[in-house]
């Protein structure tokens, strides 16, 4: 029997079948986004860093909707406004917003080149953030440093290598045997 | 020919629809929103939660304190001298304050006893490390590495070698949360040092200045004045050291001057605090007149009444 070939590293086309994501592995990258936010940056690091959480629930509600929709959404938003000590509900609501905005864009997005996606992807987790800022706002807080806009572009910027990475263990196997 | 319909056929229904499950989902954030903001019900959900979370909390800290312990393994030789010395010498400079302290606190303690005065603080303060600085872009927080287990309450003055560095306002059963003078609207109450004048100094949120509110324009406030804690709070012990007089606008058309400061403290650079041990209680406070309750807006916080 011929050992099955590792799929290249690149997107997949929009005709190209994807295999069904395997729920742990939906779950698995989620906890790893869910980490990813807690890790303790400082400075230009942390002014950079974006939100992997909502990174991570935008794509798996795009590619798994029957996995991640807006309920698991809004939980991990409760999750995330423990893990930061912010006010319960703000990532709540402006996750679930990003899992519905989402479900919106799910059956367009990806006909577009990856660079393409990432623009539109920029919006939505803009939007998110734009959410939390207006949460806080007239919840009474201090307008945040310009910096607060760098993390939706930071995060659009990944859009592409997270694509394909997450893509990968998805590509259907092709066996030598079939050439 | 049928029309093809809109909708899928009714085995393809999974649940509500996505804007349903919008409206139901974001109903229930804007109703924890106003429970956490307006009534704080959630103390108690956040307190188990974090508790539960504390374990990930710590885990995910392990990487950066690695790095920064590799850093310091290669630290030279002839760095761990200099600072040796600078540490030795700073000690011998600061004898004479220590050794008179003794004598100081003896007096003090006389002269109180003398004049019937109360005790109004505990000696007992606690060190802690802060463990990282808060997450939220819109205020300024940090988190310690002790909470209850060393007896730590909300309300406790936190101070670092330089001055004042905030108030504890949460504990969890292994972590604090320490918000920063920075931080918005936080109070502090304050007196100048070299006239003795009273003042309110407030946070003024992420990258801007504290400043002194509500002083008169005629206010004697020199630019470079040293701000101590005032002490009438019952939060923060008389005499700290808090910030200095950085710029002073007096418009006589304003009813305030404009009286911004810098905090003394390295409010976002000190690795290493003190939390000073709570007060011992204060005399209850008169009720006020029913007429003056009733304009005024309640302060969230005991600092705030200070002044």
């Amino acid at each position: 029997m011929a050992l099955p070939r590792a799929s290249p590293l690149y997107p997949a086309s929009p005709e190209e079948i994807l295999r069904p994501a395997a729920a742990w592995f939906v779950l698995l990258t989620l906890a790893l986004g869910f980490v990813g936010n807690l890790l303790p940056f400082g400075g230009v690091a942390g002014a950079l860093k974006p939100d992997f959480l909502a990174l991570l629930l935008l794509y798996w509600c795009i590619q798994a909707p029957r996995y991640v929709g807006v309920g698991t959404a809004w939980l991990l938003g409760l999750l995330m406004d423990v893990g930061d000590a912010t006010l319960f509900g703000q990532h709540a609501l402006a996750y679930a917003v990003l899992a519905y905005g989402a479900e919106y864009f799910r059956r367009r997005v990806l006909r577009f080149p990856l660079w393409q996606q990432a623009a539109q992807v920029a919006v939505l987790l803009a939007l998110c953030a734009g959410i939390v800022l207006l949460i806080r706002v007239v919840g009474g807080a201090p307008l945040p440093r310009w910096t607060y806009v760098v993390p939706p572009l930071s995060g659009a910027l990944l859009w592409p290598a997270l694509s394909v990475l997450l893509q990968w263990p998805q590509r259907p196997v092709t066996s030598a045997s079939d050439l | 020919m049928r029309p093809l319909p809109a909708e899928p056929p009714a085995f393809f229904h999974r649940g509500p629809s996505p804007l349903a499950r919008l409206a139901f989902f974001g109903l229930l954030s804007i109703a924890l929103l106003f429970a956490d903001t307006r009534f704080r019900y959630l103390e108690n959900v956040r307190l188990v939660a974090t508790s539960v979370l504390y374990p990930l909390l710590r885990v995910v800290q392990v990487p950066a304190e690695a790095l920064s312990y590799v850093g310091t393994y290669f630290s030279s030789q002839r760095e761990l001298a200099d600072d040796n010395a600078a540490l030795k010498r700073l000690l011998v400079e600061q004898a004479p304050a220590v050794q008179g302290f003794a004598r100081l606190q003896k007096d003090g303690a006389e002269l109180k006893a003398l004049l019937a005065l109360r005790e109004r603080y505990a000696a007992a303060a606690t060190t802690v490390e802060v463990l990282y600085t808060g997450r939220d872009p819109f205020a300024q927080k940090v988190f310690v590495d002790k909470g209850a287990d060393s007896g730590i309450v909300p309300g406790e003055a936190v101070i670092d070698v330089d001055g004042v560095v905030g108030q504890v306002t949460r504990v969890f059963p292994f972590m604090a949360e320490v918000t920063l003078v920075t931080d918005k609207d936080h109070a502090v109450p304050v007196k100048v040092v070299r006239t003795g004048v009273r003042s309110v100094l407030y946070g003024s949120g992420t990258g801007r200045l504290p400043e002194l509110r509500f002083t008169a324009p005629n206010a004697d406030v020199e630019v470079g004045d040293l701000l101590v804690t005032s002490g009438i709070d019952g939060t923060y012990p008389a005499g700290l050291a808090v910030a200095r007089v950085v710029t002073l606008e007096r418009d006589t058309g304003q009813m305030f001057a404009r009286i911004t400061t810098r905090p003394l403290a390295g409010v976002d650079r000190s690795m290493h605090l003190l939390v000073l041990g709570s007060a011992a209680a204060l005399p209850p406070r008169p009720d006020e007149p029913a007429e003056a309750d009733t304009t005024k807006k309640g302060g969230r916080s005991k600092s705030r009444r200070g002044g």
